[in-house]
Formats: C-alpha cells, sequence, structure tokens
C-alpha cells in the first residue's frame, strides 16, 4: 500500500474532498495492525497504522470486544522500539483502547520502566497512561514514583502527576491524601502551571489550607477556597481587589467575577470589580466582552443601581455582531434602565430581536415583562411590543413566554387588561398551538366578563369553535358559557350560540354520549348541552352554578370516566360528589405463583377486596367497628410473610379519625391442614400512642381460601400518630385427611412469626390531585403557609431518588407530572396534592437543587386550610 | 438535615459552591461541513456517539453564520460556553460548562488554534490537518488530560507534540 500519510510535497491533486482517509476500512486496518507483530519493527509504519485505529475510533467506529483485545496484545509489542515518535502514538492508543485490568497487567511493567526514564517526555506520559488505566491495587505500587514525580524538577513530569493525582482522587482519594506534603512541596515550584495544579490538587485534599502564589492560573482554585471559607470579615477582598491590577485579563476578569460572587457583597466592594469590568466592555476581543456583559446581567438582578455606570458601553453592545453579547447586553440594560430611556430602548430591541435564536428571544422577553411589572406607566409600548413579536414566527416556548407575560400584565396592571386580552384573542385567531389556545380561552372567560365590554370578546371565541380540533372548541364552549354565567345582557346571545354549538357532530344525538366522555368531539357538544341546561329557563344563576363553571374540579379525570361509566340512566340523577376522590395506585399484583398449586379445592379463591370501598362496606358490617366513623384512608397489603412460606399473611392499615384497623388477609397454603380461631397477637410496645380495642379471630382457615382477621386500635383524635407493631400469628393446627377432605377433630395450638408492621405519617394522608395546581395553591390562605429547608446530603442517583424519597415520605400526590425529574437536571419542582385526615386540603410545593458536590437541598412550602397541618408536614420531613 | 440550609438561604445553591479546576468538556475540530477532524470528549454529557454527532451539528449550525476568523468568538448553547474559532476549512472548538471562566477556556482554544498552526506549518485547513492527524491527536493529547488543563501556550505544546529528542534510555550506539 502507498504511503498517504506521507506529507507529498509534489503535486497534489486538488480535488475538494480529498482525505488521506479515504475509503479506510476497519477489517482492512485490522490486517495491517499485523506489522505489530514483525520481529523488525518500521516504526514510520507502526505509527501510520496506529494513527489510522485513532482515526477510526475517533469517527465513532467501536472495535470489538476481541479486536479491541488483539489491537491491544500487538501494540504492547511496541513498547521494544525505542522510536519516540511511535512511542508517543502507542501510549494514545493505549489511552483509548481502554484496557480491562487483566490486560492492564501486561503493560504495566513496561510503563514502569518508562515512569523511571530519563526521558521526560517518557515520564510525563507514562504516568499520565498508567494512571488512566490502573485500578487500586496497582495504585500502591507505583505510589512511590508519583509521589517522586510529583516533586520532579521537570515541570511536564510533575504536572502530570499532579493532574493524574487530582483525577485519582475520584476513586482513590485515600491514597491520595497520603501525598499531601508533596503537593505543598510542589505548589512552591517556579512553574506557574506546576503552581495551578499543585493548587488545584491540594485545594482539594483539603479545602481549608491554601498558601498565597501569584500565577496567571493559580487563583482560580485559590480565591474559591477563599470565598467558601470566609464570607465575614472577608480577608480575602483586599487581596481579590489587587489582583484587579494583575497584567493578565484571565485573572483581573476571575478576581472581579469572584468579588460579585461574594456573599453579601456591598455597593462599595463591587465598584473595583465593576470598574475592570467595564473595560472589558469596549474589548476587540468577543470573548472578553461576552465575559464582562455575562458577569454584569448577573450583578444586575441584584444591584442594578452598581451597574448603570455601565449603560453607554452596555447599549454600543446592542449592535453588537455576537448575538450573545447583544442580547447579554439588553437584557441587562433592561434591568438597570430607567423610565426614560424603556422607550428608546425597546426600539433598539425591535430591530433586534428578528436575527437572534428563540432561545435568546425568551430571556428578552422576561426581561421585558419584568421591566413592565417595575415601570407599570409605561406599558403600553410594553404590551405592544409583546403583540408584535407574538405575530411573528416562533417555537412553542417562545410562544409561551410571550403569552405568559402578556397574562402577567393584564393581571397585575389593571390598565393593560383591555388591550392584554384582544391581543391574546388575536393571536389565537392564528395559533398552531393547541395548549396556548386553551389556556387563553381559560383565562378570557375569567377575565374577559370582568371587562366594560365582555361583548366584543364573543366574537372572537365563537370562531373557535368552528375552526379548530376538538380540544380547542371545547375550551371555546366552556368559555362562551362563562360569558353567559357572569354576564346577563349577553345570556340571551350565548343561549343561541350554544345551541349552535349542539350540531357540532353529526352523529346521532343520544343519551349515552356522556359515557363516552373520553372521547373529546362528544366533549364538545355535551358541554354545550350541559351549559345550556344549567344556563337554561329562568334559573337564577346561582352559587352552584359558579362553582361548577369557574370551581377546578378536584376529582381525578380517570375517577370520574369510571363512575360515568357505571352510572345507568335513571330517576336518581348522576352525583359528583360520590365519585371516589382517592386516586387508584395501580393495583398490586397478587403473587399467588398461579399454575403451581391445584386450584380449585375448596372455595373459589376470593382475593381480599382491594378498593375503598368495599372495604369501608365490609368493615362496617362489623358490628364491633360500626361506631369507627367514616373510613379516613386503607393503606395498600403490606406483606409480613416471605413469598412461598406455609402461611401468606398481609395487611391493610384503616385509617378512621380515631381508630386504626389492622386488616390481616391470612392464606394457608397446606392441603393437609385447616387452621381454626386464627388471631394475631400485636406487641404494640413501640407504638406507645396506640391502646389495642378490639381482636377480631377468624374462626376457621381452609387450605388455599383467604380469610381475614382484624386487630383494632384507638389512638389521639386528628393527630399522625406513628408507631411499630410486632406481630405472630396464633392459631389451632388440624391435621386433614388429604383422600376425604375431612379434618381432625384434635388440633395443637401454634404461633408463627411475622414481620413487623408500622403506621407511618403518610397513612393519614390521602392521594388527592388537584387538576390546577396553581389556583389551587392560591385559594388556600397564604398565612397558613410554612415554609423550611433541610440538606438531604448526597444522593446516588441525582434528584429523581430524592423526590421519590420526599413523595413516598409524604404519601402525596404529585401533580402535572412534577415526579419526573428530567435527567441531568440540577434543580427541580415537585407539585403534591393530599387531604390530611381530619379532611385538610394540604398543597406542598418542593423545590430542589443540587450542588457541586451533589449535595441535594430542598424547599419545601406547605400551605394547607389548618396552620397546625401544614406544621405537621415539616414534622413528618424532618423526622423522615 | 440542615445542612445545605445555609447554602440555599444564600442563593449559593444557584450559583454553586464550585471547588473544582475550570475543566473542559470537549475539545472539537470539525471541517466546513461539519464533520469531524478529530474530536476529544472529557466529560459524560454525550455518553453515545450520535449523540456527540448530534451535539457537533447543534454546535456547528448554531455557529456557522458568525464570523470567527479574526478574533475567537463565543456563545452559551444548553448551559454550555462554547468558544470558536474558523480558520479556512477548519472550524474549532471548545466547550466548558456555564460557569467557567471564559477567559480560561478561550485560552485553551487560542493554544490548541496556535500549537496547530504551528504544527501544520501555517497551512492551516482540512487536507493538511488530515494528513498530519497523528500530530494533532498528540496536540489534544498535551492540552488537556481528562478535562484538565495541562498547557495552554501555543509553542510550547507544538514544542512536546514534535519534540524528538534524544532517547535518554537508548545506548549510544543505537543513537
Amino acid at each position: 500500500m502507498a504511503q498517504p500519510l506521507v506529507k507529498k510535497d509534489d503535486d497534489r491533486d486538488d480535488e475538494a474532498d480529498y482525505s488521506p482517509f479515504m475509503g479506510i476500512e476497519k477489517g482492512a486496518v485490522l490486517q495491517e495492525a499485523r506489522v505489530f507483530n514483525d520481529p523488525q519493527l518500521d516504526a514510520r509504519r507502526c505509527s501510520q497504522v496506529i494513527t489510522k485505529l485513532l482515526y477510526l475510533l475517533n469517527q465513532g467506529e467501536t472495535f470489538t470486544k476481541v479486536e479491541a483485545t488483539e489491537v491491544f496484545f500487538s501494540v504492547t509489542k511496541l513498547f521494544q522500539s525505542r522510536d519516540l515518535g511511535l512511542r508517543r502514538m502507542v501510549y494514545l492508543i493505549i489511552k483509548e483502547l481502554s484496557p480491562s485490568a487483566d490486560e492492564v497487567i501486561i503493560v504495566t511493567s513496561s510503563l514502569m520502566k518508562d515512569m523511571n526514564s530519563k526521558t521526560d517526555m517518557y515520564r510525563a506520559n507514562a504516568i499520565r497512561v498508567l494512571c488512566r488505566i490502573t485500578d487500586g491495587t496497582l495504585l500502591t505500587q507505583i505510589e512511590r514514583y508519583l509521589k517522586q514525580a510529583i516533586v520532579d524538577k521537570n515541570p511536564v513530569v510533575a504536572s502530570a502527576a499532579l493532574v493524574s493525582g487530582i483525577h485519582l482522587l475520584q476513586t482513590n482519594p485515600e491514597i491520595v491524601k497520603r501525598w499531601s506534603n508533596e503537593v505543598q512541596e510542589a505548589v512552591q515550584s517556579r512553574a506557574a502551571l506546576v503552581q495551578f495544579h499543585a493548587l488545584a490538587l491540594l485545594h482539594q485534599l483539603d479545602k481549608g489550607k491554601c498558601s498565597l502564589t501569584f500565577g496567571p492560573m493559580s487563583l482560580d482554585p485559590l480565591y474559591k477556597s477563599g470565598n467558601s471559607t470566609q464570607s465575614g470579615d472577608r480577608p480575602f477582598y483586599d487581596f481579590l481587589e489587587s489582583c484587579l491590577r494583575h497584567k493578565s485579563e484571565m485573572v483581573i476578569f476571575e478576581a472581579a467575577k469572584a468579588i460579585t460572587d461574594l456573599n453579601g457583597v456591598t455597593s462599595r466592594e463591587l465598584t473595583p470589580a465593576i470598574t475592570v469590568l467595564q473595560l472589558f466592555l469596549s474589548s476587540s476581543k468577543p470573548v472578553l466582552r461576552f465575559a464582562a456583559v455575562r458577569t454584569l446581567n448577573k450583578v444586575a438582578m441584584t444591584h442594578p443601581m452598581a451597574v448603570t455606570n455601565c449603560n453607554i458601553d452596555m447599549e454600543s453592545l446592542i449592535s453588537d455582531q455576537n448575538r450573545s453579547i447583544a442580547t447579554l447586553a439588553i437584557t441587562t440594560l433592561l434591568k438597570t434602565g430607567n423610565e426614560s430611556s424603556v422607550d428608546r430602548l425597546m426600539k433598539q430591541i425591535t430591530n433586534f430581536m428578528s436575527d437572534i435564536a428563540d432561545e435568546f428571544k425568551i430571556v428578552v422577553v422576561e426581561a421585558i415583562r419584568s421591566l413592565c411589572l417595575k415601570f407599570p406607566l409605561k406599558y403600553r409600548s410594553l404590551m405592544n411590543f409583546l403583540s408584535n413579536i407574538l405575530r411573528e414566527e416562533g417555537g412553542f416556548d417562545y410562544k409561551k413566554a410571550i403569552v405568559d407575560s402578556i397574562v402577567i400584565l393584564i393581571r397585575d396592571i389593571p390598565d393593560a387588561k383591555e388591550s392584554g386580552l384582544l391581543h391574546l384573542c388575536e393571536f389565537i385567531e392564528d395559533c398552531e398551538f393547541t395548549y396556548l389556545s386553551t389556556q387563553i380561552l381559560h383565562f378570557l372567560g375569567i377575565e374577559g366578563p370582568k371587562t366594560v365590554d365582555p361583548s366584543k370578546y364573543i366574537r372572537y371565541i365563537y370562531n373557535r369553535v368552528h375552526l379548530e380540533n376538538a380540544t380547542v372548541r371545547a375550551s371555546a364552549v366552556s368559555t362562551l358559557a362563562k360569558f353567559g354565567a357572569s354576564v346577563e345582557e349577553l345570556q340571551p346571545r350565548i343561549f343561541v350560540l350554544l345551541r349552535r354549538c349542539l350540531f357540532d357532530s353529526d352523529d346521532e344525538v343520544n343519551f349515552y354520549i356522556i359515557s363516552y366522555i373520553a372521547s373529546l368531539n362528544y366533549v364538545v357538544r355535551d358541554r354545550a348541552t350541559l351549559y345550556l341546561n344549567t344556563l337554561g329557563g329562568d334559573i337564577e344563576i346561582d352559587k352552584d352554578v359558579r362553582d361548577f363553571l369557574f370551581g377546578s374540579l378536584d376529582i381525578p379525570l380517570v375517577n370520574l370516566e369510571t363512575s360515568l361509566k357505571k352510572y345507568e340512566p335513571s330517576e336518581e340523577a348522576f352525583d359528583i360528589n360520590l365519585v371516589p376522590r382517592e386516586v387508584k395506585s395501580q393495583p398490586l399484583a397478587e403473587k399467588k405463583a398461579p399454575g403451581k398449586k391445584p386450584t380449585g379445592l375448596g372455595a373459589p379463591p376470593s382475593g381480599p377486596p382491594s378498593t375503598v370501598d368495599s372495604y369501608e362496606r365490609q368493615l362496617l358490617s362489623i358490628p364491633e367497628f360500626a361506631n369507627f366513623g367514616k373510613l379516613f384512608k386503607s393503606s395498600a397489603p403490606v406483606e409480613l410473610t416471605e413469598a412461598e412460606t406455609e402461611y401468606a399473611v398481609n395487611v391493610v392499615k384503616h385509617i378512621f379519625d380515631t381508630h386504626v384497623v389492622f386488616q390481616y388477609n391470612c392464606t394457608n397454603t397446606i392441603p393437609e391442614q385447616l387452621l381454626e380461631d386464627v388471631i394475631v397477637i400485636v406487641d404494640a410496645s413501640e407504638a406507645e400512642e396506640f391502646s389495642q380495642v378490639i381482636t377480631k379471630p377468624l374462626r376457621s382457615l381452609p387450605y388455599d381460601s383467604p380469610g381475614q382477621t382484624f386487630v383494632a386500635f384507638e389512638k389521639p383524635e386528628g393527630l399522625p400518630t406513628t408507631g411499630k407493631f410486632s406481630n405472630i400469628l396464633k392459631f389451632i393446627v388440624k391435621e386433614v385427611d388429604p383422600t376425604s377432605g375431612e379434618a381432625e377433630d384434635d388440633g395443637v395450638e401454634d404461633e408463627y412469626q411475622l414481620e413487623d408492621l408500622e403506621v407511618v405519617a403518610a397513612d393519614y394522608i390521602l392521594k388527592v390531585g388537584v387538576s390546577n395546581f396553581r389556583n389551587a395553591w392560591e385559594s388556600l390562605d397564604p398565612d397558613s403557609e410554612r415554609v423550611d429547608e433541610y440538606g438531604l446530603g448526597q444522593r446516588g442517583d441525582g434528584l429523581s431518588e430524592a423526590v421519590n424519597t420526599v413523595i413516598n415520605i409524604l404519601g402525596m400526590q404529585p401533580c402535572e407530572g412534577t415526579e419526573t425529574v428530567p435527567p441531568n437536571s440540577r434543580s427541580h419542582t415537585c407539585l403534591l396534592s393530599g387531604v390530611f385526615i381530619g379532611g385538610v386540603k394540604v398543597l406542598v410545593r418542593l423545590s430542589f437543587g443540587l450542588d457541586s458536590t451533589k449535595d441535594v437541598a430542598m424547599k419545601l412550602a406547605v400551605r394547607s386550610d389548618d396552620v397546625n397541618v401544614s406544621d405537621a408536614i415539616h414534622e413528618i420531613v424532618a423526622s423522615g | 438535615m440542615h445542612v445545605l440550609r445555609d447554602m440555599i438561604e444564600e442563593g449559593a445553591i444557584t450559583i454553586s459552591v464550585k471547588v473544582s479546576c475550570p475543566s473542559i468538556k470537549n475539545i472539537l475540530l470539525l471541517d466546513s461541513e461539519g464533520k469531524r477532524v478529530a474530536v476529544k470528549y472529557f466529560s459524560d454529557d454525550w455518553p453515545t456517539n450520535s449523540s456527540k454527532l448530534a451535539f457537533e451539528k447543534f454546535v456547528f449550525t448554531k455557529t456557522l453564520k458568525t464570523n470567527a476568523r479574526t478574533e475567537a468568538e463565543i456563545t452559551l448553547l444548553e448551559n454550555n460556553i462554547i468558544i470558536y474559532k474558523f480558520a479556512q476549512d477548519l472550524h474549532f472548538f471548545v466547550t466548558g460548562s456555564d460557569d467557567e471562566n471564559e477567559i480560561v477556556l478561550a485560552s485553551v482554544l487560542q493554544g490548541f488554534f496556535d500549537a496547530v498552526t504551528l504544527l501544520l506549518r501555517n497551512n492551516v485547513d482540512k487536507r493538511e490537518a488530515l494528513e498530519n492527524l497523528d500530530l494533532i491527536l498528540l496536540c489534544l493529547d498535551e492540552i488537556v488530560d481528562g478535562g484538565m488543563i495541562l498547557e495552554t501556550n501555543g509553542p510550547l505544546i507544538a514544542e512536546k507534540v514534535t519534540s524528538h529528542t534524544i532517547d535518554a534510555d537508548s545506548p549510544l550506539s543505537e543513537q
């Protein structure tokens, strides 16, 4: 094969896409790799083949395990060659192949030899390769050499060892910690980079200690230790301030950024930092302008006044070629600008908006929203701006940001309401996003009727009934009804429109329409009927109608659908209050190992009833429990025995206001036995506030025919009393004749140890979802809100594990899909809703954050109908 | 339970008290169609080859229309700072997380660019780069190790790549 990698000085062919790797193919290259095994090594040829292998890997080609091993083994032969260039390539490919532990052993000795070589380049590279591929056991063998290397007089070798140390700290911290003397020594090195790497390692080894050194980058890890340990008197401030006069831009900027990041920084402390950043704003280098404007933008959030001095420089950045810089400049100006500059600013932004990406536009929209709230008198020009950009092209997130902003402005600035609503109306005339259309229609239904002339919105809404998909049509009908309910003089017109809506679908209308509520097309017509009925006639529009139209439906839609399907037309009207509110969890699959045991013996297995309704009916049919009142909640069955044991027992916890009933579902899995007088002896010594009141034994438990025994406890009223209970199953065993199926007369008393059972706080909270968390939240008294923060420590799986843990502790219903955390999130908000014992509605807003050390922090805000319940939720989390 | 409480109160949880050194997520060298010439990833943000390719395509298209031929340019995409510079048909990129010092990242790009210019004897184009791919790969290896910056001085990097000093271990007869 020709040697395409050798530079050809003579006539190159000028094909545009000429590549020395054209037509390269993995199989052929692997074949070529056989030259590594030649007794007479051709170093140049070998280098070329390695380059080809690296090229393939770099292009995303993968080697099978066998191929990789084969290549690796032949590469190890190349250590025989003394060619420096080839050795470099060998180091590279070994790192790329990431050999397995048993393969590493093969090269260890070669690499260790190189680590002790007189050639600096060998030493530096061998250290890096070995530390990359090694595991803990090997590390102790080479530790001595690494410590030597850290204080090597050659800076490249020292840096290689220090950087490797930083990597190894993640996997073998206990070993790296032993090197701190050497690292301390390296901090004193004359080479800036060695200092930098040593400081970085030292900082990670021991966050408290640090020595002062000056070098272009050594400041970086240094100030960070200063910042994280000192915050009160700030001995580091003077040092940082002096760094602002350093000759390197990198240091100046890092120091300025550090000052702006100081906790509770004062305007006075900020001034020198702002001054240097201002100089950067007019730099010819985009990177400097970007760095400065980004930092100033952040400062403007907390200290807008401190940044106003830069406004002139900032304004010239609006026309910056680099759109990221321009966006940051604009949003900074929007934060720092005063009322008089708003109009001028808006003009500049308008020209600019068309040529930036959506993500930048959203930033601008958000900045404009806060500006408008700051200067409500300027709403006209800002609202105009928003409506203009609303008409332009844009993706969903961008449009949503604009709509959200307009909605907020309408809510907060009364003067802006009329124009804002009309802008929204115009927008839905030509809106491709169903979600936004329905949100706007909903909002119109609430705000529209309160305006001076509600009738002007009707046309926009009614148009939607004809021109949209079913979801939007249904929303439009609801909105029309809301207008009808709120504005009396519009009622006749609304009736006409709603009647027309009845012809929405042309198939035969029949009564069962309601059964198919899931089908949205029907809902449109259905809603029209419904609203006609509620509004129609001469019935005064009373509170019920209002509640129906404007109140939030706090019933899980699934349950409503099930109930509606079950509902049979009769004299009795459908009562929405009968729809169960408990969100059904997935029915637990009862593991009974079907097929293994012969069935059909005795009565057909009647599984324990699993729904709340039937539980309640069953419990109340037991006279002893009849006076316990209304059942609040029944837990899912908790298994108290291992699978495949003689007796299978699980327990359901029934919570009443002043009582708890344990329902033990027992199954006898031994065909030769009949159990009688089955009871569970409960030891409540670890549940002091509970006192046992009733035990209801199970008379007879034949093979494979489940039965129940109950134990009831009294507990303090209304409180989420918790405790731990140990259980022993006690019974009389009677042998059964397998042929006749007859039990013997005499039995033997026996016991069977069951697992412990706990009553936890979550047992006192019902999972009840709300359809619109925000509305529900705002409808609760803000005074009932209790906020506190918690550190959850390190969590293996980032935030999602922490989120799930807290949801489980509280046993509440996650709303709006907030229980799922997007991968790699650094922060997340989870919304929970539930009903606390005593029928107290509780809403919880959890904000999670992840810091760089993977520690999870959580802020928990609770609102409820009862302040005590808000406090109780915090207690539950604090003790969880 | 209240370990992180102070951090939240100070708002530091969002700023994140950073205790590590500047680190590089990747260095990319693409051609004028966005195809790979040489790339090196140091973070797990893009675990598969297809996610890497998608990122490269995204960055390439987002920066394509900018003029990054005289000075290095910078942008913020998906919470990453990307510093880039174009020369002939080659596009150089350095990516770091959005809390990094932009100027440090820029110095890495400049170091890479300067070293490549030296190694390719001022013929900074795709063809020359591919013909000397071994030098480019060694160059990447000398600039960053596992995300940690090793060296940002272009001439020094180039010197390390080409240093064919005599193997001090070999007997005189072989020299």
